[in-house]
């Protein structure tokens, strides 16, 4: 089976790297969707008096990673069906890994703001700072790296999930998984997953570094000493 | 100039933080907003710089309601130092002490340079700590950071909310020395919040003794301590209101000239002579016109020993500007039970003694018996 995967991987490095890339795509489009949408929603929750809406937000968001990404695939085809759009392929795939990265996008965003230390507002308010300044200025750059780990934590979860969007026709390397299955091709679905599992390492480490970077200095010095 | 006209404060929850206060803080001027916790005087000093609205009554700043003014515009004239300080960990100390220049959309230059000039006037090596994070620093020179950020745009009005509360009381006397002396520099007018009775007094020109949301007596230290207006000051002045006095006279006020003084060349039999002549215990040798070198005993004097050699050297002394309660602290420590006031030439310019203390302490004590029959009439 090993040696089959193996020959399969010499013989057709093009059909792989056309599913990675295709898999890459999706995973990208999804994940800059939530991220734009998490970090929106999570700046809106943090806000004075929104705490019911913020529990609430988050209540739903954890629901919907409950939800199997199969069943979840099957309603937004009907949804999209209705209203005259794409319902097979890229569009609900993508749509489905959005929802599922704005968890923890929301949730870290949501802690990140809330746990910046009341002084440093009320010094910055004091000072003449505006709210939006006060956002853009204390509260973002301090939780950006905070935000960053759930990306994180979103990209390499949804690498996962985005393999059964092969099912409904949107590619990625789900392809040759569900085609070893219906096939009995074993060294398909090898490839197929260990090429998931490489790019969710991959990713994961890269995602750290961006983590890293993203982290200010004078709060990484915090964190050593 | 800061005129609070009958203002009140009453929060949504129905507390009634502030009740019709009016006063006056002048130009230049260091007032103290004292009182025990929940009394109103973060409340009160905060409404100074809006951040916590006023439910009636009206603030003016150089008479100008604050309320005609634009609330950021307001806020970045107003220096604004707190407890808990609020540095942003991610930004450098330069950065953060730039932070109302910043706003101010000041070239970058010149908020550099403005930094470095505040480093230095809060005592801190501008080469060494303006690149610095704050989690490089400790927590006074945290503080520091703090006090320089308030300063950052050099506004005429300071609020300061207990800036020296979280730091230990070593290090806060410190900052309080360093920060007497840049206000004697740069005359800020200046609203302070403090719990801590002693810090007012050492610190304000005049003190805001307030309690549950009123303001009961407003009046320099000394008067605050010799003629308490009621039972709740003179409790919250404490039992030892006299000896908190003492802080607020510096040994130039009332310590004499020695009563002796002898040169290490002249003879020691004829000191001793006009030592025992005159009855005094103790002489202080100096040499060079004024350098002071020790006390010389009378018993101690021998013809075959020099005066030098006979002396005792001083432990400890004293500056003119030494406070008496530091500087009685110090005569405690000091063998001869005297304390020698030398000028920062280390000069002999006077010389404390227990008994000076002792008639400094009945004068205040008898000024504050005076009082409680004015208040009975």
């Amino acid at each position: 089976m090993w040696g089959q995967a193996w020959r399969y991987l010499l013989n057709h490095p093009d059909k792989i790297l056309q599913w990675t890339l295709q898999h890459l795509y999706i995973i990208i489009v999804a994940n800059v969707c939530a991220v734009v949408l998490g970090v929106l929603i999570g700046i809106y929750i943090s806000g004075k008096g929104r705490e019911r809406i913020a529990e609430t937000v988050i209540y739903f968001a954890s629901i919907m990673m409950t939800v199997p990404s199969l069943a979840l695939y099957g309603i937004l085809m009907g949804i999209l069906s209705s209203l005259a759009l794409p319902s097979i392929g890229f569009l609900p795939v993508v749509i489905a890994l959005t929802l599922y990265g704005l968890l923890p996008i929301i949730r870290n965003t949501y802690t990140a703001i809330r746990e910046v230390d009341p002084a440093m507002i009320e010094a910055g308010r004091g000072m003449g700072m505006r709210e939006l300044q006060i956002l853009t200025k204390v509260k973002l750059p301090l939780a950006v790296p905070v935000i960053m780990a759930g990306l994180r934590q979103a990209v390499v979860m949804n690498i996962g999930i985005a393999a059964i969007g092969a099912y409904i026709g949107a590619g990625g390397l789900g392809q040759p998984i569900f085609r070893g299955i219906a096939n009995w091709r074993p060294d398909l679905i090898v490839v197929g997953a260990t090429f998931v599992s490489l790019l969710a390492i991959i990713s994961d480490l890269l995602m750290g570094g961006l983590e890293w970077l993203t982290t200010p200095k004078g709060v990484r010095i915090r964190r050593k000493s | 100039m800061i005129r609070l006209d009958h203002v009140g404060k009453t929060f949504s929850d129905g507390t009634e933080a502030v009740k019709d206060l009016s006063m006056e803080i002048n130009e230049g001027e260091f007032c103290v907003l004292l009182g025990p916790s929940g009394c109103g005087k973060t409340t009160t000093m905060k409404m100074i710089n809006r951040l916590i609205s006023l439910t009636s009554g009206k603030i003016c700043v150089d008479g100008v309601d604050i309320y005609n003014l634009d609330q950021n515009e307001l806020r970045m004239g107003i220096g604004y130092a707190i407890q808990n300080i609020g540095l942003f960990p991610h930004l450098t100390v330069w950065q953060n002490i730039a932070t109302v220049p910043m706003l101010k959309k000041w070239p970058k230059t010149k908020q550099h340079e403005r930094a470095e000039e505040l480093l230095e006037l809060v005592g801190m090596e501008p080469d060494t700590f303006i690149d610095r994070y704050p989690s490089e620093l400790s927590g006074g020179q945290q503080q520091r950071i703090g006090v320089a950020r308030c300063l950052g745009a050099d506004p005429p009005i300071l609020l300061m909310d207990e800036p020296f509360g979280a730091i230990d009381p070593i290090t806060r006397a410190k900052l309080q020395d360093e920060f007497l002396k840049i206000q004697a520099k740069i005359k800020k007018t200046i609203a302070f919040v403090t719990h801590d009775i002693n810090e007012a007094i050492k610190m304000g020109d005049r003190i805001a003794l307030m309690r549950a949301g009123e303001l009961v007596q407003f009046s320099d230290p000394s008067t605050l301590l010799s003629s308490p207006k009621d039972e709740f000051v003179r409790d919250f002045v404490g039992a030892d209101s006299v000896l908190k006095g003492l802080r607020l006279l510096r040994a130039k006020d009332v310590m004499q000239p020695p009563p002796l003084t002898v040169e290490v060349h002249e003879n020691p039999m004829l000191v001793k002579a006009r030592m025992e002549k005159d009855r005094i215990g103790w002489a202080m040798l100096t040499e060079d016109e004024g350098h002071f070198l020790g006390w010389v005993s009378c018993d101690d004097l021998q013809e075959s020993k020099s005066i030098r050699d006979t002396a005792t050297p001083p432990t400890v002394t004293g500056t003119p500007d030494t406070p008496l309660n530091e500087a009685l602290s110090k005569m405690f420590d000091s063998a001869i039970g005297n304390l020698a006031i030398l000028d920062n030439g280390e000069r002999l310019v006077g010389v404390l003694s227990f008994e000076i203390i002792r008639d400094v302490l009945g004068q205040s004590v008898s000024e504050a018996k005076v009082e409680p029959c004015g208040e009975e009439q």
